[in-house]
């Protein structure tokens, strides 16, 4: 930070920095994924006035909610310093269970004992990476594929089915409305607001970002890391429950796969939205605006005529833009350092 | 004995004690459980073994080199099949009609060459942006794949070109041509690493960024380097799976990255850098794809193998973190 103090010297002259180019290009940088995002929206709302009218807008939330609602508890995971990759695959095995238990114990069982048995693998990986300080990446790569074999034994390979579809009121969390507003938009504003509000007005919010940060030191300020860690992945996994549910609930009926490749997804998501994979750093409110900005650009691709899989591509390019500018403004140099 | 020599050696001859540890499992086992009267060390049994593990066999010498390094590749599956639908579909171009069977070549070197270029490209935005490689090849797997779907929508590319079937599943010296790329790629990969300046160099960087960039390392020119070579294995591997199948799916290729991974790992490469051996991925490869087909040969289903797969990855890490109790405090990824 040799550059504040130099401008502390000078209060005046500071203030006159500020507004240098350097400094304007920081601040566009800091918020430039929210410009960058209106920009967007503007400028697609002229080439196709129905990109920002409300029925668009609703089918795009509605759309992202299920990956939204898993960016909200990898947020959790990723600011903590670790990686979830297993939420793809554990989205599926708990579609896959509460789709089979809802037959055979009714909905209103099925529902929790679905969440028992899914935030008990998110416990085991919060196990193996807060307690045993294992590598994220590494565990939750093993778990992506075990998990993937939990689903495949349970169903049998089979396609997943509920027998009474017009019978049912399953259907609630995934196609029902209420006051208007589809209901996975109203879980996905529900629950970005209370994980926000957890993550950003509460000790144990601030603990996440400490061990996150800096584990060594939060560790020495009577942290405990290793709990910390682990109520991340229990987040993460009550998260991946909820999306579970509401892709069962919209369904009705699932392939074994459902989920498969979401993991990569949420984590472009939580990326894009301006959380470093070191850990530390991110909010509830960027990976929601991450979430949208991914959703705004497949369905406004599709509005303008253009190919389903060329926003593969616009992701892949906005996702390095994004993330370029976010270390570039930190370093106050655009091309790396790296020789 | 120094100490640490056991669990150093431990360490280095556990992929190999595994896989002695499964072949004796599946041939026991196996002769309860299994439904063929044929032994599982069937040698015509362990011939398929090795052919079978070469398309992930290729790309995981590539990933050893760039996590030694200290970076990680999450796009080769979809530079796999970008290779694959160059490989097959230049073939029917019109500007090579008159090559004859020549054409087999110039498919091969375009193949290569794409690989190549994605791979470089990778390195390249990981050299002068700065943008961490997990990030980076996150994005270019979506990218990568975009192009894939572009091509051909949901439709596979075919097509046969006979000779180049016969070449693939020739015989030489009793092994498949898939298993002699395997084996040339890992000999030339362990000399790149073993016995070259580039090879020690990679150790280096991904060891001590700044103890290498303060040495005089080129640290963003070797990394590029190194993308470039797992793009181009990434490019081999489809080449040598596509010259007899004939046909690629938009799909293919998917979660390769995951399988070439945790081939690695199990092979002893360290995931933050620094450590790793190509011989040790070479067994990582083995070992897996020997549970895939041990646990097929014993009438296990492919749910099996995925659950036992990720438990034994878990297991490793373990078993290393606990033979490396006093070891350095191990860096976030």
């Amino acid at each position: 930070m040799p550059e504040t103090s130099q401008h502390a010297q000078n209060p005046r002259e500071g203030m006159m920095a500020t507004l240098s180019k350097e400094q304007i290009g920081r601040v566009l940088a800091k918020q430039g994924i929210l410009i960058a995002f209106a920009i967007f929206l503007v400028a697609f709302t002229i080439a196709n006035p129905k990109f920002l009218s409300v029925d668009n807008v609703f089918s795009v939330v509605r759309s992202s909610a299920i990956l939204g609602v898993m960016a909200l508890g990898v947020t959790f995971v990723v600011i903590s310093g670790n990686l979830d990759l297993s939420v793809g695959s554990m989205m599926s095995f708990s579609t896959i269970v509460v789709l089979d238990l809802h037959d055979t114990l009714g909905p209103l069982l099925a529902i929790p004992a679905m969440f028992a048995m899914t935030m008990a693998l998110g416990a085991l990986i919060g196990f193996l990476v807060g307690y045993l300080r294992l590598n994220s990446l590494i565990v939750t790569l093993g778990m992506l594929s075990a998990i993937h074999g939990l689903t495949l034994t349970y169903s049998g390979g089979q396609n997943m089915d509920i027998a009474d579809k017009e019978g049912t009121w399953f259907g609630v969390f995934g196609q029902g409305s209420a006051l208007g507003i589809p209901v996975p938009i109203l879980i996905f504003a529900l629950l970005a607001a209370l994980l926000g509000l957890v993550l950003g007005k509460t000790p144990f919010g601030r603990k996440i970002y400490a061990v996150g940060g800096n584990g060594t030191a939060a560790t020495f300020s009577g942290i405990r890391r290793a709990r910390t860690v682990f109520s991340c992945y229990l987040i993460s996994s009550a998260c991946v429950a909820t999306a579970g549910l509401m892709q069962a609930s919209r369904s009705l009926g699932s392939q074994n796969t459902v989920g498969q490749g979401l993991e990569l997804e949420v984590l472009a998501a939580v990326i894009l939205g301006g959380a470093s994979l070191m850990g530390g750093s991110g909010t509830i409110f960027k990976t929601v605006i991450g979430v949208l900005i991914l959703g705004f650009i497949q369905n406004g691709l599709l509005l303008l005529g253009l190919q389903f899989y060329v926003q593969f591509v616009v992701t892949w390019v906005i996702i390095i833009l994004a993330v370029w500018l976010d270390i570039a403004a930190k370093r106050g140099k655009l091309w790396s350092p790296i020789a | 004995m120094q100490p640490g020599a056991l669990s150093k050696a431990l360490k280095n001859g556990a992929i190999w004690g595994f896989i002695v540890l499964e072949l004796i499992f599946f041939s026991v086992a196996g002769e309860f459980l299994s439904l063929s009267d044929k032994a599982f060390m069937d040698f015509e049994n362990m011939l398929l073994l090795l052919k079978q593990s070469a398309p992930i066999g290729i790309i995981a010498m590539g990933m050893t080199i760039v996590m030694v390094n200290g970076n990680i590749d999450l796009s080769v599956g979809a530079t796999f099949a970008i290779a694959a639908i160059v490989l097959l579909d230049s073939m029917t171009w019109p500007i090579f009609a008159g090559l004859g069977d020549w054409v087999i070549p110039v498919a091969w070197l375009l193949a290569l060459t794409v690989g190549t270029l994605l791979g470089a490209l990778n390195g390249l935005i990981v050299w002068k942006t700065g943008v961490d490689a997990f990030i980076v090849t996150l994005g270019s797997m979506l990218g990568y794949r975009g192009i894939v779907f572009m091509f051909n929508g949901e439709n596979p590319t075919s097509h046969l070109n006979w000779t180049l079937v016969d070449f693939a599943e020739a015989q030489f010296l009793g092994l498949h041509t898939a298993t002699w790329f395997l084996l040339a790629v890992t000999l030339a990969i362990w000399f790149l690493m073993a016995r070259t300046v580039h090879g020690r160099n990679a150790y280096a960087i991904g060891d001590n960024r700044d103890a290498a960039v303060n040495a005089g390392i080129r640290v963003g020119p070797h990394m590029m380097v190194n993308f470039a070579i797992i793009g181009f294995l990434a490019a081999l591997s489809a080449v040598v799976f596509y010259s007899e199948s004939g046909s690629v799916n938009p799909n293919d290729g998917q979660l390769y990255e995951l399988w070439v991974i945790t081939a690695v790992v199990l092979g002893g490469t360290k995931i933050t850098g620094g450590a790793g051996s190509v011989i040790g991925t070479f067994g990582g490869v083995i070992a897996i794809q020997l549970l895939r087909k041990g646990l097929g040969h014993i009438g296990a289903d492919t749910s099996t193998v995925n659950l036992v797969i990720g438990l034994i990855l878990i297991a490793v890490l373990f078993l290393d973190r606990q033979l490396n109790v006093k070891g350095k405090e191990e860096l976030k990824v």
